[in-house]
């Protein structure tokens, strides 16, 4: 009894002993401000809410998250609504009531989250609402300004037909789902763009849904009537893969101009580019759109603001990728994302 | 006169006159190129249609058709994609469809869950356990190769685009099966009376189960044809409302939801109805909204018609429609 009792002393102080040292070893340098920010980050909650895991764009986002979070001891969870608005709405009331410090929206469209934003902002939730926004300001918007989108890729059209150019100026417009924020942001953007180039003839705009069948279906309509068409606009690589496949099809794959938009996958941007199906892209960066959106998260955790109070935005910087200007690095992959992204 | 109208002739009246109308209205609709690429436009809702009407006869329903396109045919990218061989991989797409089929034609002939919501809950199902298990991404691309499968949705032989040569073949056997093979002639007396069929002898739910699993393999093609055209195959079309559109062209081309009624020719005129009013809508440029208004009036005004020419009489309302 008495042995036992002895031993087990011994243990404690030798426990205690290496406890000490361990602690006085694992003491980090603090320059000042490292110790504050890890402590402030550490064991906090964030909730995530995307349209819908995967696809690229927020596979993308979510492996940054991940990455950051497991680096610096907090936990981003998520929800997954799988395309539906109100499971979306389902799932971020959810999160509301679990109390995270930050949660991140990606609402499909620009009114149904208005609700859930305020409310989560009355209960003291810091809101990040990451590349398409309701009409309701959350704290924080990281993402694609539409707006800039639609009128870049109208500028590349315009270059491409428009005056100077030799082209004859027709071009069509293949545009999305028409009730996303998206296909109306963008698509007002592109034609305040050909609304300043009277040279400029669209000879067709028609939505093909984000479906690439109906795309090509569309685009080779188009083609029978307007065998002299010269560029077309498309607003997202998963659908003008079709719109591309009908160019390829009618044999005018360089007399027609094809520049479309997307999150800058290797398989969905840059091997398209390269085999020809695109003639210009323009990328909102995924793994940049991660970087910024774990900045955005660290700093509402770091400086923790009366939700609503400062509202900042970080519209991504937009990247234009060509044949002729196309480097290893101009797309990303999951894996690499996954593996040291944002 | 009149009696002669039934909704399969009304509809090809109407898309005559369409077509009559077009090309006198629109410059450029009436030139041969854009006839075929006309058909082209829909022969991938044509070929799912077909599926659809083998159903449909029997009455029954494939709510799960477009998820099981989708899925087997995404897994088969995804297949390729990680290097399993393409035949391989094609084949594998197909027994999953079988598998697919088998479970629906189960569940509507053994447990005798009405067809409409084994179907609508086998689609859920399908759709959930892909995305689960079998594939990560939405878009899948098809990886470029050099095998004549890769140009199944796109090229052309003899003029003639290979989408419009893949719908012919399918709308060709599924003919065929009906209207000469036992198993079809069965799918017919099935969907007319199953009791009736069934004290006569007929193999009913064997028939059920064959029927699904023929439905499942159309799917595939055209899932084929869908990912070679666009070199893709984007998941969401699962939830899409692609379905409805299916369902559309069969019940526009007359075949009644009662079932025994209707065969290849009624998928293939209303077909033809709904590709005129799409490429003559896209060549006037009209909106969205505004297709969508002109194809369900056109819907409507072919129902109409055809239920002022042709009344329920007690023997064909008995049954009643899903």
């Amino acid at each position: 009894m008495k042995t036992r009792k002895i031993l087990a002393a011994a243990a404690a102080v030798a426990t205690a002993i290496a406890g000490l040292a361990t602690a006085s070893l694992a003491e980090p340098f603090d320059d000042g401000q490292s110790k504050t920010y890890y402590e402030k980050l550490t064991g906090k909650k964030v909730g995530f809410v995307p349209l819908s895991m995967g696809f690229d764009l927020t596979e993308g986002w979510n492996a940054g998250l991940q990455n950051q979070a497991e680096a610096l001891g907090y936990e981003v969870t998520i929800r997954d609504p799988n395309w539906n608005t109100e499971a979306g709405v389902q799932a971020a009331n959810g999160l509301i009531a679990e109390q995270p410090d930050v949660l991140i929206l990606h609402p499909l469209d620009m009114q149904a989250y208005n609700r859930t934003v305020q409310k989560a902002m009355a209960s003291g939730i810091n809101v990040i609402q990451v590349n398409l926004k309701s009409v309701t300001n959350g704290d924080v918007y990281v993402g694609t300004d539409w707006y800039e989108m639609g009128q870049k890729q109208a500028q590349a059209v315009v270059d491409a037909c428009g005056e100077g150019s030799g082209g004859n100026g027709k071009i069509a417009f293949v545009q999305g789902m028409l009730a996303t924020p998206t296909a109306t942001i963008s698509g007002q953007g592109a034609q305040d763009v050909f609304d300043q180039h009277p040279e400029i003839e669209v000879v067709a705009t028609q939505a093909a849904d984000w479906d690439a069948s109906k795309a090509q279906a569309i685009t080779s309509t188009i083609l029978k009537q307007h065998p002299d068409l010269c560029g077309i606009l498309g607003l997202w690589d998963g659908q003008d893969i079709g719109t591309a496949a009908a160019i390829r099809e009618a044999g005018v794959q360089d007399q027609v101009f094809l520049v479309t938009s997307g999150g800058g996958n290797q398989s969905a941007a840059c091997d398209n580019i390269e085999n020809g199906n695109f003639d210009a892209y323009y990328s909102y960066d995924v793994p940049g759109q991660a970087r910024d959106l774990n900045s955005a998260v660290k700093i509402l955790l770091q400086t923790d603001p009366e939700p609503g109070s400062a509202p900042f935005a970080l519209y991504t910087p937009l990247k234009y990728i060509t044949k002729e200007n196309m480097t290893a690095s101009s797309c990303w992959t999951l894996d690499e994302l996954k593996a040291n992204g944002g | 006169m009149l009696k002669g109208l039934n909704q399969e002739r009304i509809v090809g009246v109407i898309a005559v006159l369409l077509f009559v109308g077009f090309a006198i209205g629109l410059p450029g609709f009436l030139g041969g190129a854009n006839i075929l690429s006309l058909i082209q436009n829909v022969s991938i809702l044509g070929i799912l249609g077909i599926g659809m009407a083998i159903g449909i006869i029997g009455r029954g329903i494939d709510l799960s058709m477009v998820s099981t396109m989708v899925i087997s045919v995404a897994w088969m990218l995804v297949m390729v994609n990680d290097g399993t061989h393409l035949w391989l991989a094609v084949a594998l797409a197909f027994g999953f469809a079988v598998i697919v089929g088998l479970v629906n034609g189960f569940l509507i002939a053994y447990v005798e869950v009405p067809a409409i919501f084994a179907t609508l809950a086998m689609g859920i199902v399908v759709y959930g356990f892909g995305k689960s298990f079998m594939i990560g991404q939405d878009v899948v691309y098809l990886p470029q190769g050099e095998s004549w499968f890769y140009r199944i949705g796109s090229g052309q032989v003899a003029g003639i685009p290979n989408p419009v040569i893949a719908f012919a073949l399918v709308a060709l056997v599924a003919a065929l099966f009906l209207k000469f093979t036992k198993v079809g002639r069965y799918v017919y007396a099935i969907g007319n009376n199953v009791a009736t069929a069934r004290i006569t002898g007929v193999p009913a739910r064997p028939v059920i189960l064959a029927q699904y699993v023929l439905i499942a393999v159309i799917a595939v093609v055209a899932g084929i044809v869908v990912a070679t055209a666009v070199t893709s195959m984007n998941t969401r079309l699962a939830l899409s409302t692609q379905v409805y559109d299916v369902i559309l062209v069969v019940v526009l081309g007359g075949i009644g939801l009662s079932g025994g009624k209707g065969g290849v020719r009624n998928v293939i005129v209303g077909t033809i109805l709904i590709g005129i009013l799409l490429n003559g809508m896209t060549i006037m440029n009209l909106g969205y909204t505004t297709q969508n208004i002109f194809k369900s009036v056109i819907l409507l005004a072919a129902i109409v018609i055809d239920t002022m020419l042709n009344p329920r009489d007690e023997q064909t309302a008995q049954h009643g429609d899903i």
